[in-house]
């Protein structure tokens, strides 16, 4: 298990590896992946029982789910420095004939994959088929998912959120990326979705919140605790405040840099922000 | 020409729920999905079977899909039921990107499709499903013909490893099948030897199209009836072969013509061995209530339409 200071070398480096990633091709979402980079660190290093030796059903392991698929550059950088394929890949990121798509797929058989994900709204649905196989399975492992805050205006998440609850699917934790930011501006000018703790309580879920989704030791503990409330009865809901662009001062606290690349001058402010740790591929 | 019987009128999507029932016992990865329409879909065998391998969705398809596609994650075969409008356009981009293009073992089985579920009228009526599901690269599209045929293939897709789907109907139709068939996934079957033209027919427009040739012979046309319950891998040997000898051809569906088997026929001839087709099937256009006897003649879509359209074609030769 790594310490706190590993982790936090592991998370500068897969902030270089977005920012990278997403400059060589000048294509892909930067924003929404800086601001995950504690989570999905925090998730495949420490958090998560997974073999580094995938098999699609996942049996005897936790499985993750990204629905917001468009922070590809995070899970890519995460996955790749988890052990699931070779570091280097990452500079395939968009290319044809890459494995590593726009967004995530299975089409092309990268490891860790196990859905296609970016048309919104989608993942959790798919997270609870998966729960409730392990169920089945009799496979005590734990189903993590994330979505994003603005991915929630999709109706079929609240199909799921009610079905979650309602037949007791407690193997079952959602993150939601509280970054109160989507394509058009933030979500309070968009459509503001009102108090979703309240929500999620009314839906019936366990409510955990991270308040700084940007500090290791806060999401590490969140985590923790939402786990401690899995197999009671009720899914959890992890409500985790981010910053969008967070570690790059220039991308923080605005929806510009969704889906926009950073030119060269960019690039290595962005760098000299997050020094090499691990060492770049 | 080869005459078939009809044993007794029997509802597809009943085919189905014994199909279900069967698989529950001799595959324990058989699990059953169902958005509120249960009884509609005949699952109820399962349901009370195999309680735990049952899952009440609730009126939300969306949800029934993602869910369908997780657990195959887990090594499971997903049978997700509810009617063929809201097993396909209702869902179509939960279908494409969880199950499709995420390579899912989730057979998607949809009763009441086309016209003939009758009395409710347009907003339940898809006819455009097949095409929908046929576009999708790697999904297989059977629509079966009757009670027998459709619990064969039942059976068969758990076999099959990838997205299935399977459309059934709701009306009581003829059932002529053998009880103990194999049903094999994309194998046209040729039920009737014939030399002036080719029907192709796909799910009960194969009983209307074997009506059609017996009426055909009275008037000294010999026709050619091929069931193609696989739309799609389409068995486009056997299509070939048969309208080389024959020189033109009829196809019959309950869908749009827009779309549906006939296209797939006429781009296989296109291709291979352009030749005149008439198309049995409903011209672009939306239901409307009405009885299913009522609606097969108001949209020509019954044995008489196959005779006139094979008139037509072979005026055409």
């Amino acid at each position: 298990m790594p310490d706190t200071q590993q982790l936090e070398n592991f998370v500068t480096q897969v902030r270089r590896d977005i920012v990278r990633q997403v400059h060589k091709v000048n294509s892909g979402h930067p924003g929404g992946s800086l601001g995950c980079a504690e989570f999905f660190s925090a998730l495949y290093q420490e958090v998560m029982e997974h073999n580094n030796n995938f098999s699609m059903d996942g049996i005897g392991e936790d499985l993750f789910f990204l629905s917001n698929g468009h922070i590809s550059p995070v899970f890519y950088s995460v996955l790749a420095r988890s052990g699931y394929f070779p570091i280097e890949e990452l500079n395939t990121f968009r290319l044809i004939n890459s494995r590593l798509q726009g967004h995530p797929t299975t089409h092309e058989g990268l490891p860790g994959i196990r859905i296609a994900s970016g048309s919104l709204g989608q993942g959790m649905s798919v997270a609870i088929g998966a729960a409730e196989a392990k169920k089945l399975n009799k496979d005590s492992h734990l189903v993590y998912t994330l979505h994003g805050d603005g991915e929630l205006q999709e109706g079929q998440n609240w199909e799921a959120i009610m079905y979650a609850s309602a037949k007791k699917v407690d193997n079952l934790i959602s993150t939601i990326d509280l970054n109160g930011q989507q394509i058009d501006g933030s979500t309070e000018q968009v459509l503001p979705m009102g108090n979703l703790k309240a929500k999620f309580q009314a839906f019936g879920w366990e409510v955990v919140e991270i308040k700084e989704g940007n500090n290791l030791t806060e999401v590490l503990a969140g985590l923790k605790e939402a786990k401690s409330r899995t197999g009671k009865g009720k899914p959890v809901c992890v409500l985790m405040t981010t910053v969008m662009g967070h570690g790059v001062d220039f991308m923080m606290h605005t929806h510009k840099w969704h889906g926009v690349a950073p030119n060269d001058e960019q690039l290595e402010e962005a760098l000299s922000q997050n020094p090499e740790t691990l060492g770049d591929y | 020409m080869k005459k078939y019987t009809n044993t007794g009128n029997k509802d597809t999507r009943s085919g189905f729920g014994e199909g279900l029932a069967a698989l529950g016992k001799i595959n324990q990865n058989v699990v059953a999905l169902c958005a509120d329409l249960t009884g509609s879909l005949k699952m109820d065998e399962f349901k009370n079977n195999h309680p735990e391998r049952f899952f009440q969705i609730g009126i939300a398809e969306a949800n029934m899909i993602g869910i369908a596609a997780g657990m195959t994650i887990g090594g499971k075969i997903p049978f997700t039921g509810t009617f063929a409008n809201f097993s396909t356009g209702r869902v179509y981009d939960q279908i494409r990107q969880s199950v499709a293009y995420s390579d899912k073992n989730v057979k998607i089985c949809a009763s009441h499709a086309g016209l003939t579920l009758g009395e409710d009228g347009a907003t339940h009526q898809i006819l455009e499903d097949i095409g929908l599901m046929k576009m999708l690269p790697g999904m297989t599209v059977i629509n079966t013909c009757d009670f027998n045929q459709t619990k064969a293939a039942t059976i068969a897709i758990a076999d099959h490893h990838g997205p299935v789907y399977l459309r059934f109907g709701r009306p009581k139709v003829a059932n002529f099948t053998a009880e103990d068939q194999k049903f094999e996934i994309g194998k046209a079957l040729n039920l009737t030897e014939g030399k002036d033209v080719t029907i192709i027919a796909t799910g009960h427009l194969v009983w209307e199209a074997l009506q059609a040739a017996e009426q055909l012979e009275e008037k000294g046309i010999s026709a050619e009836v091929i069931n193609i319950h696989t739309i799609k891998p389409l068995d486009e040997a056997a299509i070939l072969r048969s309208v080389k000898k024959t020189g033109c051809v009829v196809t019959a569906e309950e869908h749009n013509f827009l779309g549906g088997l006939g296209e797939s026929v006429a781009r296989t001839l296109t291709m291979n061995h352009p030749t005149p087709q008439e198309f049995v099937a409903t011209k672009d256009t939306f239901g409307e209530s009405g009885t299913p006897e009522q609606l097969m003649e108001k949209y020509g879509l019954n044995a008489e339409a196959i005779v006139k359209a094979s008139e037509k074609v072979i005026g055409r030769k």
